[in-house]
């Protein structure tokens, strides 16, 4: 095999390089240079998105390794937006970390760990890499998740992620076994081919196996117990990170191994997927409006809206597929402004992570309520903010397949959702602020981060069709 | 003559014991990564009775593979158990409910 044809893999190549760099540098130079690994890990980030450019060939798909690895427009898309969202996560939790002394290295090489976790996931094409890239996002993020020592609820959610995290593994890989023995094959495009009709029994074992893993990682109701104690447990600069990227992996996991790896058993796994969406819906959207911290919340509404990414999988046509692609996107935008958000309210021994302590946040720091209140106009899916388009692209696709029952659960559990999420902008614009809160960050750059991130929503939702085209494209 | 249907009783057997463990026990949280081990190991075992059947190498690769990430997998459990107990001075699973809605 001569060496140019390495040139699709590319951004992993890069990356797996880059991060052993970034580990001796912290090693040798770490306890020195406070805050020169996160520099260098941003220039990573960079210099990783333009190589993939560089490198991309996005007019049709190239398989390598034996097709353990696809290279196609999806997985470029994917990765460009994996690198954007983990620069932006690290932009904003700097100031978090530096005021709370954790501003140390492993934050940052786990960050691009987990992030090459993702890209192996991204780019899966054996049921191998599905789950070695699940494996090794799943391990950084459990290790992040436990990094500030000196909380004492981070271990616990740790540990509770950890252990239904590895109950998730087991079960993918008691389906994937399963999935292996009847068709004989690792290969995703194997399996496509040899499973093509056969409804047995064996098929349908091993489908409820993946269906389960996929929903545990998702977060998807029943299986959702860990994310709200991870949300709120986890210190909030991981939060963001827990709530942001890895939501790409997980839909590509979704896609490739269910869509993709097994579309003659398509009619099966949407009949699972079917009451697993409702009930994430309703779940989510109606426990959200009970809690009063906000990162609690917040987990819930990502509950919720994992809840229509699930549905635009349910409708089980390559419509579908886009619209939960293009909700995915949209939703990973929305909830890097939202936990941005959290980041700079907070200060040292001050989290910022109860609903009353945005009370009269328009008076204190303006920019930040009107940010806030945009994403929260946008997560209920208000116009002309983007959230609309992505909640309408998912009951247009349910409409095509006439799951007319799914459409009006989907709607009304919309209006329920903008409850919470409206009582959020009363909170900030019309409540009395209470006496004493500390300041909050007003480092420029971030700042300004934060406002081109409330930007996007607003204009990707006056001009939607860019992106939406661009979701039609890749999907095939 | 051990069959392929014995191999996979076992490794079904294997697996609801795991998950079972995972649930009843509320005592101690080592058993929990124990049985997390034998939940990987259950799988495993399906993988080496469908590759011997099949007679196809690619499932014993698997198997290599998964081993190393369950090694991983414990070491990273290890650490959090170990930050845990600095914590809470208990790996009691009883104690672990200050998360809660």
């Amino acid at each position: 095999m001569p060496m140019h044809s390495f040139a699709a893999a590319t951004p992993e190549i890069f990356l797996a390089a880059a991060i052993c760099v970034v580990l001796l540098f912290e090693a040798f130079f770490g306890a020195r240079h406070r805050g020169a690994t996160a520099t260098l890990t941003l220039l990573v980030l960079v210099i990783g998105a333009a190589l993939t450019v560089a490198f991309a060939d996005v007019s049709h798909s190239v398989t390598l390794f034996n097709g353990m690895y696809v290279a196609d427009p999806l997985a470029f898309v994917l990765k460009l937006a994996g690198f954007l969202v983990v620069a932006v996560t690290l932009l904003y939790s700097r100031t978090y970390l530096e005021n709370r002394d954790i501003l140390k290295g492993e934050y940052y090489v786990l960050a691009l760990t987990a992030l090459l976790g993702i890209f192996v996931l991204i780019s899966a094409g054996s049921l191998l890499t599905v789950y070695l890239g699940v494996e090794l996002l799943a391990l950084s993020v459990y290790a992040m998740v436990a990094f500030d020592r000196e909380s004492g609820v981070a271990a616990e959610s740790a540990m509770k992620y950890f252990v239904l995290g590895a109950i998730a593994s087991g079960m993918l890989l008691y389906g994937m076994s399963i999935i292996y023995g009847l068709t004989g094959t690792l290969s995703l495009a194997g399996i496509a081919a040899a499973l093509t009709a056969s409804h047995s029994l064996g098929v349908i074992l091993g489908l409820a196996f993946l269906v389960v893993a996929v929903a545990f990682k998702f977060g998807a109701v029943p299986f959702h117990m860990w994310l709200p104690d991870v949300y709120e447990g986890a210190p909030t600069s991981v939060t963001l990170f827990v709530g942001t990227a890895p939501k790409i992996a997980y839909f590509a996991l979704a896609l490739r191994l269910l869509a993709y790896g097994l579309p003659g058993a398509a009619v099966d796994w949407t009949r699972m997927l079917m009451p697993l969406a409702v009930l994430t819906l309703v779940v989510g959207n109606v426990v959200a409006i009970v809690q009063s911290n906000l990162k609690r919340m917040l987990a819930y509404s990502t509950i919720s809206h994992v809840g229509f990414i699930v549905l635009g999988f349910v409708a089980g046509t390559r419509s579908g597929y886009t619209a939960a692609l293009y909700y995915m996107l949209i939703y990973v935008l929305m909830a890097l402004g939202a936990f941005g958000v959290i980041v700079l309210a907070s200060r040292k021994g001050f989290e910022a992570d109860k609903l009353e302590d945005y009370k009269g946040l328009y008076r204190r720091d303006p920019l930040l309520a009107l940010v806030m209140a945009m994403l929260m106009f946008s997560m209920a899916g208000v116009p002309p903010f983007v959230g609309f388009w992505a909640k309408l692209r998912i009951i247009q696709a349910l409409w095509e397949t006439s799951h007319l029952w799914l459409v009006i659960i989907a709607v009304v559990m919309s209006v329920v959702g903008a409850f919470y999420y409206l009582r959020m902008v009363k909170l900030m614009y019309f409540d009395e602020p209470p006496e004493t809160l500390p300041a909050t960050v007003r480092s420029f750059g971030v700042r300004f981060t934060l406002g081109i991130n409330a930007a996007a929503v607003l204009v990707l939702g006056i001009l939607p069709a860019p992106l939406l085209d661009l979701c039609t494209r890749v999907i095939r | 003559m051990i069959t392929l249907a014995d191999m996979l009783t076992l490794s079904g057997v294997l697996f609801a014991l795991a998950v079972a463990g995972i649930f009843l026990n509320r005592k101690n949280v080592i058993l929990l990564l124990m049985c997390v081990e034998l939940l990987l190991l259950s799988a495993n075992f399906n993988f080496i009775a469908f590759s011997r059947m099949l007679g196809n190498l690619t499932g014993q690769v698997f198997v290599f593979f998964v081993l190393t990430v369950a090694a991983a997998e414990s070491a990273i459990g290890l650490a959090i158990l170990v930050v845990l107990f600095r914590e809470r001075r208990s790996i009691n699973v009883e104690d672990l409910n200050t998360l809660k809605g």
